[in-house]
Order: C-alpha cells, then sequence, then structure tokens
C-alpha cells in the first residue's frame, strides 16, 4: 500500500468548509469594508487553498522533499509578486498613466490600496 | 492483471518500472515530479496574478467597475460545482487506494461531469452574454463612460484568465477520459493508481487557480 488514506469524514469536512467560506467571501463582497474587502476576500482564498494543499493534494502527509518542492513554488511566487508589486509602488510616475482616452482631463490614475 | 498475485519483492509487478526498487519509491517520484510540474504552473498563472495587480493598481476604478458588470450569484455557483468536483476527485483517488474499481470509476465520471457543468455554464450563461453585452475586447468591444478603456483591459485578464482555467480544465477532462478506459479494463489497484493520484493533484491545482480568480474577478469590486 503506497500513500495514506484518508477517512471520509475529512474529506466531507473539508468540502463543507470550503463551500462555507464561498459563501462566507461572497457575503462579505456585499458589505462595505472599504480597502480591506481585497484583503479579506484574499485572506479566505488563501484559507481554501491550505484546505485543499493540506488534505485534497495530501500534503500534510507527503515526504519531506515534496514538501520542500512545494514551499519553492510558493516561494517564488512570493517573489515574483512582491517584488513587481513593491516596484510598481515605489516607482515616481512621471507623469502618472493617465486614462487612455485622450479627451477626458487628465485624471492621475487613483493611488488605491495596496493590491495583494 | 491485477489479480495477478505478485510474490512479494521476488519478481516485480508489471507496473513497477526497473529503474524503481519498490513501488513506494516509484510513487513518490511520480507525485513528486507532478509537484515540480505544478510549481512551473504556478508560477505560469503567477505572471498572469502579477500582470493583474499591476494593472488593478494603476486602474483601480475601472477594475472595480468591470469586476461589478460580472454575475456573483454565478460565480459562486460555479466555484461551489468546482469544488464538488474537487470532493469527487479526492474520493476518486481514496477508492484507488482502496482497490475499489466501481467507486474509482463513478467518481471519476462524476468529477467530469461536474467539470463540464462548470465550463458549460461559463460558456452559456457567461461569455456568451459577455459577448451579447459587448464586453468582448477585440471583438466589438463597446462600454459606455469614462472608464471604458480600463474595463476592457479588465476583460482583457478576465478572458485570459478564465480562459486558460477552463483550458486546464479540458486538458484534465481528456486525460480523465483515458483514465476511465484504464480504470474499466482494470488497470489500477489498491497497490498501483499513480496515474489516478497525479491527475487528483493537477484537478485540485487547476481547483486553487478558480479559488483565487473568483474573488479577483468577481469580488473585489464591491457588491454594496
Amino acid at each position: 500500500m503506497t500513500g495514506h488514506v484518508e477517512p471520509l469524514k475529512i474529506y466531507i469536512g473539508v468540502f463543507v468548509s470550503l463551500l462555507a467560506l464561498t459563501a462566507l467571501t461572497t457575503a462579505v463582497a456585499f458589505v462595505d469594508l472599504g480597502a480591506m474587502n481585497t484583503a479579506v476576500a484574499l485572506a479566505i482564498a488563501g484559507v481554501k487553498m491550505l484546505l485543499v494543499v493540506l488534505f485534497f493534494m495530501h500534503a500534510r502527509h507527503s515526504s519531506a522533499l515534496t514538501k520542500i518542492v512545494i514551499l519553492a513554488g510558493f516561494f517564488w511566487l512570493a517573489l515574483l509578486l512582491t517584488f513587481t508589486l513593491t516596484d510598481i509602488n515605489s516607482r515616481r510616475w512621471d507623469p502618472s498613466p493617465g486614462p487612455w482616452s485622450a479627451p477626458a482631463p487628465a485624471a492621475p490614475a487613483p493611488a488605491g490600496p495596496a493590491a495583494p | 492483471m491485477a489479480d495477478a498475485a505478485t510474490p512479494h519483492a521476488a519478481e516485480h509487478p508489471p507496473y513497477l518500472a526497473h529503474h524503481f526498487s519498490d513501488i513506494g519509491q516509484q510513487f513518490e517520484a511520480g507525485s513528486l515530479g507532478m509537484w515540480l510540474f505544478l510549481v512551473t504552473e504556478i508560477m505560469f498563472f503567477g505572471g498572469l496574478f502579477a500582470g493583474y495587480a499591476i494593472y488593478r493598481h494603476l486602474f483601480l476604478k475601472g477594475f472595480e467597475e468591470g469586476s461589478r458588470l460580472l454575475n456573483v450569484r454565478i460565480g459562486a455557483l460555479n466555484t461551489a460545482v468546482l469544488i464538488g468536483s474537487s470532493l469527487t476527485m479526492a474520493l476518486a483517488v481514496r477508492a484507488a487506494q482502496l482497490n475499489r474499481r466501481r467507486a474509482l470509476i463513478t467518481c471519476l465520471i462524476l468529477t467530469m461531469l461536474l467539470g463540464l457543468v462548470f465550463i458549460g455554464v461559463k460558456l452559456n450563461f457567461e461569455w456568451s452574454h459577455d459577448y451579447e453585452e459587448h464586453l468582448v475586447p477585440g471583438m466589438g468591444f463597446s462600454y459606455p463612460g469614462a472608464n471604458a478603456p480600463a474595463i476592457e483591459l479588465f476583460f482583457c485578464f478576465y478572458f485570459f484568465m478564465t480562459g486558460l482555467h477552463a483550458l486546464h480544465m479540458v486538458i484534465g477532462l481528456g486525460i480523465m477520459v483515458v483514465f476511465v478506459w484504464m480504470a474499466s479494463r482494470g488497470r489500477f489497484d489498491g497497490g498501483f493508481y499513480s496515474p489516478i493520484e497525479v491527475i487528483g493533484l493537477y484537478w485540485h491545482f487547476v481547483d486553487i487557480v478558480w479559488i483565487f480568480l473568483f474573488p479577483l474577478l468577481y469580488l473585489v469590486g464591491g457588491r454594496y
């Protein structure tokens, strides 16, 4: 026998949790939390991802080597996003890119909350 | 093949390749290799997510307005359908582990049906609707208001991200057709189910991509 057999209860529990979190994230979108809306939505998505990776993808029972590969994947993704966004956020846009539709009075791009 | 009772380690079972010392090592190599592939997929979709983050940062108002043009109820419902397909896929792997051929085939077919429902809903209720509303960039996009160019950009991201996601699903469905056929011929059992484990990893990965696409495309514009 290869691989760990999860009890059925765990899979059902993860499934119900994922559905509940989907309902929650949808409900939160109807509440005005300002800039926190994006943060909450991404946090819930992160929790859902963890549930899928750990239980459905058996990561918690996989070998140390496989775990390192998984973590390395997320590490490189974090590098990509972090350096891209620090560059975008810290660059002095001069002039800042206006809307493409020329006739409108040059409204600068809104300085929104930091994206994920 | 499945009923061939192979003596332990005396001669290797037909599904054990010569260069592996035992079936555990072969299984481990298979899932490690799949994870390596998924890491490249993380970077592949990661590029799109990074591009999305940049342009959302630059054109926040347009992206939020564009996001509100999507049907959040259909999006949430489809998310539930895809999560359901992940459950049936996890159960398929479990059935293969426990050597339950009938349950394996049933779960694989259920997974495919749920995947087809997802793609069908996308085609019939979302993409076709977007086309009728002139929201497809390059195919007669038109939208009133000052934010139109940024909204067109939002829909570029929307169609590339959901399109590539759907393409991944179609590829997964194609592979599952082959595996259902193989399972019906008794090619898998509790000792050998690497292909089922690996397609499971792939399917769950595609599910995770959607778990992030759903809030980023449908929700972050706010619905209040």
